[in-house]
């Protein structure tokens, strides 16, 4: 199934989906050098992102985050491609200078219509996702 | 967002990945906030200049950018006075770091000027369109300065300074810029008064743009100590003052309403002994400087004392410096108490400043008491 959206980063990957209902804050919130969620108390704690298509409503906290971002590409422990429900600049910012494919305000709401693991292919370039 | 065509190569990458990457940054935050095109900016200002802020992530990808600014930019403070760093318990490693990003940012093109006062430096005209990320400066060049900018972030603003535009929404246009809330003050308000003015109000407005209507009249450096505070314990990027500042008359009366007196803002100041006094958040103008030297005047401070300031300001003042140096007290330049590791030795400090109020705690993990100036000189010389 194709969901058309908007695209926010250029490029285009696919991976198995890692979804959460909370935002993500980069900064204090992921381990730069395993890509795991260490925020106390969040949904994903503990979870990898790794190469998954990395699914959240939106970023929070420091803008210093977008740079946390490419530190995680660097060490090769990123996600593969971000879908957010409304993106905002941390985000934006920090999925572009990594070369993360984004997309962001889909048609359908990717929480309701994706589950964790299912193969997910982004387009971040002309904006729009493939479920399935 | 409508690109013209020498933008439009740019974002293919016909001038190469750095600028193309800037592009691609401005084209997406343009569509986000829903800006039509690019606008031409004056100067950038460009935060996340600390190795304490930006790490290594942030070193990691300015190392990876080329070529040179478009406009003049100028970087906020960094992480330790660039000439005192040793005598202000800064370490070997830190140094290493924080000198190898400012090499970075020099090779970019950028002036190290390292202060959150660009204005002292090159003071722009009412108007005109900036990219500047430093929240206390963002505030004071659209309220007071009437010059129009966004709070950038880091890389944003790096961004707008890597092309010389930024997208045109937010604050850049004329109907973004009207007063939310009228803030009605009747009280008498003097020096640290206003930083806890702004305290209260950037808590209660968030993002929302006060205007304010006051008993007494603000000297520029209390407007910069109001606008700062109204950033940082809120999300401030401009605000109002009836009679003061240049657009305070351009727009109707607010209908919400908050209403202080003496006693709230009193309230702010209080708590107990520091064991460092620092002046300078945001970095001190000439004037501030003089006023320090005076109530200092014949008096030797017993707690640590800090002034911190541009090293510009600093050169075109270096008699009240002396004077200031002569009662024990350091004046400290390129960085400042709220991004310098230095300040986490200490267990308590007193400032005259709401901003470094609200962040002294969460980024050094240290406690703040505010007072007046002459409450902090008092407190220093006991």
């Amino acid at each position: 199934m194709k969901v058309k959206g908007r695209a926010i980063s250029k490029g285009i990957a696919s991976g198995p989906a890692l979804i959460t209902s909370q935002p993500i804050s980069f900064l204090g919130g992921v381990d730069p050098s395993t890509g795991q969620i260490i925020e106390h108390g969040h949904e994903l704690e503990g979870i990898s992102i790794k190469d998954c298509v990395l699914i959240f409503p939106h970023g929070k906290g420091s803008t210093v985050g977008s740079y946390v971002m490419y530190q995680l590409k660097k060490n090769g422990v990123a996600p593969c491609a971000i879908i957010n429900l409304r993106c905002e600049a941390i985000i934006a910012i920090g999925a572009i200078i990594s070369n993360i494919p984004a997309v962001d305000q889909l048609e359908l709401n990717p929480l309701e219509i994706v589950r964790d693991g299912d193969p997910i292919l982004v387009n971040g370039t002309e904006g729009y996702i493939e479920v399935g | 967002m409508y690109l013209t065509k020498g933008e439009e190569a740019i974002y293919d990458g016909e001038f190469g990945a750095t600028r193309q990457k800037a592009m691609e940054i401005l084209v997406a935050l343009g569509d986000i906030y829903g800006a039509d095109r690019l606008i031409e900016i004056k100067s950038a200002q460009v935060s996340g200049a600390s190795y304490k802020t930006i790490g290594d992530a942030g070193l990691e990808w300015i190392s990876s950018l080329e070529g040179k600014v478009k406009v003049p930019t100028i970087l906020n403070p960094v992480g330790m006075d660039r000439e005192k760093w040793r005598g202000m318990g800064v370490s070997e490693e830190f140094t290493v770091k924080q000198k190898e990003i400012l090499r970075v940012y020099e090779r970019l093109g950028i002036s190290l000027e390292c202060t959150c006062t660009p204005y002292y430096i090159d003071s722009p005209a009412f108007g005109v369109h900036l990219a500047w990320a430093e929240s206390s400066a963002v505030a004071y060049a659209n309220s007071v300065l009437g010059a129009r900018t966004n709070r950038e972030g880091g890389p944003s603003a790096l961004a707008a300074a890597l092309i010389g535009k930024t997208p045109c929404y937010g604050l850049h246009l004329d109907e973004n810029r009207v007063p939310e809330v009228l803030v009605r003050v009747d009280a008498q308000l003097h020096d640290v008064d206003y930083g806890a003015l702004g305290y209260i109000v950037g808590k209660a407005v968030g993002d929302g743009i006060p205007l304010f209507e006051l008993s007494s009249i603000p000297s520029k450096d209390e407007l910069k100590a109001l606008g700062a505070a109204l950033g940082a314990s809120g999300a401030v990027a401009l605000y109002h003052v009836k009679g003061v500042t240049p657009e305070s008359s351009n727009f109707d009366t607010p209908a919400e309403r908050i209403s202080l007196d003496t006693k709230d803002i009193k309230k702010v100041c209080s708590g107990n002994k520091p064991d460092l006094i620092a002046f300078g958040c945001p970095h001190c103008s000439g004037a501030e400087l003089r006023k320090i030297a005076d109530l200092l005047e014949g008096k030797k401070v017993r707690i640590e004392l800090w002034v911190c300031t541009s090293r510009r300001i600093r050169e075109q003042h270096e008699d009240v410096v002396k004077l200031i140096e002569k009662s024990g007290a350091e004046v400290i330049c390129d960085t400042c108490m709220v991004v310098s590791p230095a300040t986490e030795k200490f267990e308590r400090v007193m400032v005259n400043s709401g901003k470094a109020l609200q962040y002294l705690p969460n980024l050094c993990g240290v406690d703040a008491v505010l007072g007046s100036t002459e409450d902090c000189i008092k407190t220093a010389c006991g």
